[in-house]
């Protein structure tokens, strides 16, 4: 055989490659994402979405809307618009933050942006130099992480439970990042529904989170985009309004309450950094859509509007969360364990350690089932055990199915593990209540090294 | 000027990236002046071939239906004559298990290993049997599906208690499984068109070490082509790919994949694939530019061998 061809490696051949940036050698599994992939085949009941139900938008608003956008605006809609926004979306924009628990925003404070996408991206454009540190709730949201990933940011992630993320492991983080002469960049949270752990922040922990910002000078970017779709319990305040917002750059979104369709989004954030995070917008796309900015303002100009379709997806989602809830106790081994998410899109179960979810997802698409891995919401190789389950895009029927098949496919799985061990039982997974039966004296003594259970005992403050 | 349907996509799980090369074979074909008709195959794939009455059938699936015999068997059975191995090749390849009793019995050497279907752990106590297994073969273990072409699945054992979990991971790809000891050293994916070894392809870490994880992760991986390889291995290695073409009745092209043991210097085949990535970094077209072949060129010849 000929050898003529001079010595060659994949880099020359492909092309491109050389040209490069190092930021885009981001290392993930191709075999998953081409996995994800088949989650779209039409028969397959997908719980892996992450959409609003965008078809419960009435078409006749639609119409009505864009009307008096035609009467009222044409010109300015087809025109480009000022990189911070425009003023008529900014004032809705302190109107739905009053609703989501923070008063008296300063238009002037806002930046309009491309989708709440855009303010992750933005703050990492305006923080993060490679190799510095970001800290992230563990899981994460998996949007997010393509954005940390392209500005090399090193990101560390902090476990959550049922309250959110655990403040004394952030702390005990930071101590260890300070002694090894490494400071945080800013602390990315999501306190309401979290995507994907469907956990809510308690409010002693968003007052210890706010006050260690403070501290230590760090800067939090409170995601916030589920806020308003909450469907019990009362709302809690957000961490720029307990901070007052020198150390809380907020991320909001019509994506949830209105449509993701018109990607707008925005960031609340101390001046310095909004002025810095407007001049990196003005490089990646000038403005925002400046006809999608004023559907937005002429939408909630419609006295009792945007409240009455917030309140009917409220209704629509918590029916589909209880369904999803009550699919999941009737169809799920007792191995496994979900979070009851009180509002937002998501819930996130955990299976025992020996379930790979990635290869789990191979065996449920045979079954035409979908899910989101856990693997995909960590930097750092965990989260195999565990999937995120979607409920605001599918409706009951299917999500009674999907959840049926999962837990068949699950079932199966443990059954044979027990098989495969010797053992026909499955081993249980790490006890997160304490079992009944146990000695108080000695369920004390488990609890000892766990700090984190005095969490929240009232003290507010740390 | 020929008709080429390019049978692409379908419900394996290597869907995507047969998409990827479908795309490109379309794009070399259309290049060198066929009339081609990309198909993604379902259910309407006979209608559709005696609909359209192609010359030839261009498989550029992946994994299972593609690579297993199956679209091979339609295509036969419909009269179209298809670039790549028949099917009782396509069959033993695919099947890891068949392969390797197959290089076993014609002397190729091939990492010792186990197979068991679900059958013998649910009906005939083969769990009671994995200690042994374990002793015999050695940690680390590879434990991977019978018959899935991707990275997916395969897991690495290193210690007794990890087999389950790499067993129930294992089968949910393919209700036969095996594990096969581990060969530390260079992964070297030897192409073979017509009947001729290609130059060979040598999969480097780009850390320090031969690990299981860098070799299915991308970007720990770099592929150098040709491999630079001790005095006499690339000449066996080819050799050895040769055979395995032979042994397994292939045609065509094929890809097999061998690992250098750092250990002992000998050769070990893992597995031969019918219908190796045909995207641009793909091995085989990799191969065939430092054999002096260009894609289109590759595609050309490919065709021509299926006429």
């Amino acid at each position: 055989m000929s050898r003529t061809g001079a010595r060659s490696s994949a880099r020359d051949l492909e092309r491109y490659a050389g040209l490069f940036a190092e930021r885009t050698r981001v290392m993930t599994s191709s075999a998953m994402r081409d996995l994800m992939a088949i989650t779209e085949r039409p028969e397959v009941i997908s719980l892996a979405g992450g959409l609003p139900d965008t078809s419960t938008f009435p078409p006749e608003l639609f119409a009505k809307v864009t009307a008096q956008m035609a009467a009222k605006v044409t010109a300015k809609a087809l025109q480009y618009a000022p990189t911070e926004g425009m003023a008529a979306t900014k004032d809705v924009i302190a109107e739905v933050m009053a609703a989501e628990g923070t008063d008296g925003i300063d238009p002037d404070d806002v930046l309009v942006t491309t989708g709440g996408q855009q303010v992750i991206d933005l703050v990492c454009k305006t923080l993060v130099d490679p190799g510095d540190i970001v800290i992230a709730e563990a899981p994460t949201y998996p949007g997010a992480v393509p954005s940390f990933s392209a500005y090399q940011a090193d990101v560390v992630q902090i476990d959550m439970d049922e309250d959110g993320m655990k403040i004394d492991l952030l702390e005990e983080t930071l101590d260890r990042l300070e002694a090894e002469g490494r400071r945080p960049k800013f602390i990315y949270t999501i306190p309401n529904f979290h995507n994907p752990g469907g956990v809510t922040m308690s409010l002693p922990r968003r007052r210890r989170l706010v006050s260690i910002a403070r501290e230590r000078e760090l800067l939090i970017l409170e995601d916030n985009p589920y806020g308003l779709l909450r469907y019990e319990g009362e709302a809690l305040p957000t961490l720029r309004s307990l901070d007052g917002g020198d150390f809380v750059i907020y991320l909001g979104t019509f994506s949830k309450i209105l449509a993701p369709g018109l990607r707008i989004g925005w960031a609340v954030a101390p001046r310095p950094v909004l002025q810095k995070m407007n001049v990196g917008k003005q490089g990646a796309d000038l403005n925002s859509s400046s006809m999608t900015q004023l559907f937005a303002a002429e939408y909630f100009s419609i006295p009792g509007q945007w409240r009455a379709y917030l309140d009917s997806l409220c209704e629509l989602y918590r029916g589909r969360r209880d369904v999803m809830l009550e699919a999941l106790a009737e169809h799920f081994p007792p191995e496994a364990t979900w979070s009851t998410p009180h509002g937002g899109l998501f819930l996130w179960v955990t299976l025992p350690d020996y379930i790979d979810t990635t290869d789990l997802l191979a065996r449920a698409l045979q079954e035409n089932v979908a899910f989101v891995p856990g693997r995909a919401a960590y930097l750092d190789g965990r989260g195999g055990s565990s999937m995120r389950l979607n409920f605001s895009m599918v409706g009951d029927a299917d999500i009674r199915e999907g959840v049926r098949r999962i837990g068949e496919v699950i079932r199966e799985q443990v059954d044979f593990y027990g098989t495969l061990t010797g053992s026909h039982r499955a081993v249980a997974p790490q006890a997160e209540p304490a079992p009944a039966e146990v000695d108080p004296d000695l369920a004390d003594v488990l609890h000892l090294p766990r700090r984190e259970h005095d969490r929240d005992t009232g003290s507010g403050s740390a | 000027m020929t008709r080429v349907a390019v049978l692409q996509g379908g419900r394996s799980l290597e869907r995507q990236v047969s998409l990827r090369s479908g795309a490109r074979v379309t794009d070399a074909l259309e290049n060198l002046g066929h009339d081609v008709l990309p198909i993604d195959v379902g259910p309407d794939l006979v209608d559709r071939l005696r609909d359209m009455r192609p010359d030839v059938a261009f498989i550029a699936l992946h994994g299972r239906d593609g690579e297993d015999g199956t679209v091979q068997e339609l295509l036969e059975l419909v009269g179209v004559p298809y670039t790549g191995s028949g099917i009782s090749a396509c069959i033993r390849s695919f099947d890891k298990v068949l392969a390797k009793h197959a290089f076993r019995d014609a002397g190729i050497p091939t990492p010792d290993f186990f197979a068991f279907t679900e059958t013998a752990f649910k009906a005939l106590g083969a769990a009671n049997a994995l200690p042994e297994i374990e002793e015999r073969l050695d940690f680390p273990i590879v434990v991977k599906p019978a018959g899935q072409g991707s990275a997916l699945g395969i897991k690495f054992a290193d210690n007794a208690g990890t087999v389950p979990a790499a067993l129930l991971a294992a089968f949910s790809y393919d209700d036969k499984v095996l594990l096969e000891r581990f060969v530390h050293g260079p992964d070297l994916a030897i192409s073979v068109l017509d009947g001729e070894a290609l130059p060979i392809v040598e999969a480097v870490p780009v850390g320090e070490r031969y690990d299981f994880e860098a070799r299915y992760t991308v970007g720990q991986t770099e592929f150098v082509c040709p491999a630079e390889l001790p005095d006499g291995v690339t000449e066996a290695a080819q050799e050895l790919a040769v055979r395995v073409w032979d042994v397994l009745g292939m045609r065509g092209m094929a890809r097999v994949d061998v690992m250098l043991s750092e250990e002992t210097g000998e050769l070990y085949v893992l597995e031969a694939n019918a219908i190796p990535g045909l995207t641009d970094i793909s091995l085989l077209p990799q191969a065939a530019e430092a054999a002096g072949i260009s894609y289109d060129g590759l595609i050309q010849r490919l065709l021509d061998l299926a006429l």
